[in-house]
């Protein structure tokens, strides 16, 4: 029996008398600064927001915060003096000794801090979950306020694998305590930049 | 053992059971919490359900848009008529890739259709990388929750596990130590293995893409590691548009949680270059659900979790006690789709309370589900005697009013008279329980009193 058509055939035959779609073009309430919002819910989810001017600052962070030997990885270009800017088409295994990984997005939402990146930014699929901090860089007049605005922008837009990403890795499965850093970063900064 | 034999079980350590009560009502307040910040949250939750309806709706042509497109993209979709076919399927893909270990992320349909126990039969290993779904695994236990899976358990049960399993110190019961030794263990099988399962929270015909929704990262770093992504999915994931998730993504964390939304969102669209990815596509009693008219609004669950958390049965039973993949008040409304017979006991572990249909962020109106199951339970002869006597006298009570004054007069009577023959074998509520002192009058009495008086 070809298990396709014996499906199909069963929800055709199934399926309810059609009904429409909402309409959801205005249904988003916006009463909240997008910038305020974005730093209070970031922070309420384990994330830390610095407010930056130019990528100078992110590399006096570096530096600051990280040694030497410490591997730290970035798609943005102007970051090669504290970071390798060439890892893209390795295997993407190597990235596992990775401790610090700087991105830049193109657009964040204030509702919930999640940041929306596509392959571009990126780099490779798994860069984002396998370092062991993330830091993004996010210009302040790229932040939307709902998801419905997020979507609204990205609109038809072709990718291979898209994310939004929402502060660090986290888990409470042993007994609700929450711990940050379960499987993916256990850090996640946002520079903030003022254009 | 049925449902109220399994929640005797349960409920024997008393402490542990107001733990787990009130650790999930707890989730249920966060959930409040979150929901009170969106003043459009009431429009949210009818969009979501409207969004569904219509997906359910046109599920065929949405079905065959989204083939179209994930094959377009380079994705290979497969279909299953039941959990042995899916099952079936995922092993094939792995012996054609010469495949003998897999991980995998949270995937409820999997549980549906005992993937696990029918991969290592055939000689596949297993890891469930979800730190919950890993500990209840490594326990040789099931998921208790569809979000927490583990839930049930007490950290001093998670260290001992890993004190067995995984070499962590012994008595050591911390969350941030056990959490850290999973991270580590777990990162050598992300690192190593070739194949990667995870579930589908929502596929968009529009477009043939597929979302995963993870706080933990898991499913990413099993799927952007692994040379074959397999994702499963029963075919009501289905959303008609890629703007709708926004939507949903609103509504999934903070019903779910509390969150504004999980950590990671990874929209799937076509394999990395090199990559084999593929959807297997699961029928498993859904096509029969969706001609049940009453019944089919149950598939418009996107699994948020928020009605066993709020659900009084639930909450004092535990997961376990519903015998079923899914637990709780969802659980009980599709369990009896796939086996009548098996889980007839199911939608009778509900006080009708309708807390769940109020939480439920699509809009399922589940206490009624519930109610309507009993009918068609007791119809079809799925019900034993007792139960089947007790309905009748409910029905037969509450549609004869002068009925209903005297047998609560009666019951009150009895109560304080004799409340031995109320808390005997044949009353199943007595059971750890103690029954309350029976008002001295009903409201009906007090009402008809206080009326005339006026
Ligand atoms: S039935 Fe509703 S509340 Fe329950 S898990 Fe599904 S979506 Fe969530």
């Amino acid at each position: 029996m070809d298990s396709r058509k014996y499906i199909l055939e069963a929800i055709a035959k199934n399926q309810p008398t059609p009904t429409p779609l909402p309409d959801i073009s205005a249904i988003a309430v916006v009463n909240y600064d997008v910038v305020d919002k974005f730093k209070t819910i970031l922070e309420g989810i384990g994330g830390q927001v610095i407010e930056i001017k130019d990528s100078e600052d992110v590399i006096a962070y570096v530096k600051a915060n990280f040694s030497e030997g410490q591997r730290v990885i970035s798609t943005v270009s102007e970051l090669t003096s504290v970071a390798e800017t060439d890892w893209q088409t390795q295997d993407p295994h190597t990235l596992e000794n990775v401790e610090l990984n700087i991105l830049e997005a193109k657009m964040g939402v204030a509702e919930n801090a999640a940041l929306w990146l596509t392959e571009p930014q990126l780099g490779q699929r798994v860069a984002p979950f396998i370092t062991q901090n993330l830091a993004v860089i996010l210009d302040k007049n790229n932040l939307v306020a709902t998801m419905h605005h997020a979507y609204e922008r990205i609109a038809d837009a072709e990718y291979g694998f898209g994310l939004f990403l929402a502060g660090p890795s986290k888990t409470a499965d042993i007994e609700q305590s929450l711990v940050l850093g379960a499987h993916g970063s256990r850090s996640m900064t946002v520079f903030l930049r003022s254009t | 053992m049925n449902h109220a034999e399994l929640a005797e079980n349960f409920i024997k350590d008393g402490e542990r059971t107001t733990w787990h009560d009130e650790t999930l009502w707890f989730v249920r307040k966060k959930r409040d919490l979150a929901a009170f910040q969106i003043p459009e949250w009431e429009a949210l939750r009818e969009a979501a359900s409207q969004i569904k309806h219509n997906g359910l709706s046109h599920m065929h042509e949405y079905l065959i848009a989204f083939e179209e497109k994930a094959t377009a993209n380079g994705i290979k979709v497969h279909w299953a008529m039941d959990a042995l076919e899916h099952n079936q399927i995922v092993h094939r893909i792995l012996k054609e890739n010469s495949i003998a270990e897999i991980i995998k992320s949270k995937s409820m349909l999997t549980e549906e259709c005992h993937l696990n126990e029918y991969l290592i039969e055939n000689g596949v290993d297993v890891v469930d990388t979800d730190l919950g779904e890993r500990i209840v695994q490594l326990r040789e236990e099931k998921p208790s929750h569809i979000v927490l899976p583990a839930i049930h358990l007490k950290k001093e049960d998670v260290g001992e596990t890993f004190h067995q399993h995984l070499g962590t110190e012994k008595g050591n019961k911390d969350p941030q130590y056990l959490t850290e030794a999973a991270r580590q263990h777990l990162r050598e099988k992300f690192v190593s293995r070739k194949a990667a399962l995870t579930g589908v929270n929502f596929a968009v015909a529009e477009t043939g893409e597929f979302v995963v929704c993870t706080n933990e990262g898991n499913a990413d770093m099993g799927a952007h590691l692994a040379d074959v992504h397999i994702a499963c999915m029963g075919f009501e994931k289905i959303i008609p548009e890629r703007k709708h998730l926004g939507v949903f993504l609103r509504l999934l964390a903070r019903s779910a949680t509390g969150q504004p939304i999980t950590t990671y969102s990874s929209h799937f669209k076509k394999p990395r270059p090199g990559q084999q990815m593929h959807i297997v596509i699961v029928d498993n009693g859904r096509s029969q659900q969706l001609g049940r008219e009453d019944f089919r609004n149950s598939l418009k669950c996107i699994r948020c979790g928020a009605c066993m958390n709020t659900c009084p049965v639930y909450r004092r039973s535990g997961g376990h006690s519903y015998h079923s993949a899914v637990a709780g008040p969802i659980g009980s409304i599709l369990a009896p789709n796939l086996d009548m017979r098996k889980n007839a006991d199911l939608p009778f572990a509900s006080t009708l309370c309708g807390s769940c249909s109020n939480v439920c962020p699509v809009k399922i109106d589940i206490h009624d589900q519930l109610y309507k199951w009993r009918q068609v339970l007791v119809k079809e002869g799925h019900v034993p005697f007792g139960k089947k006597v007790a309905m009748r006298a409910m029905t037969f009570t509450l549609s004869h009013p002068g009925v209903f004054k005297t047998a609560g007069k009666m019951g009150r009577k009895m109560m304080g008279l004799a409340p031995f023959t109320v808390s005997n074998g044949l009353n199943p509520w007595y059971k750890q329980r103690e029954m309350p002192a029976p008002p001295k009058e009903s409201f009906r009495e007090w009402f008809s009193k206080n009326r005339n008086g006026q």
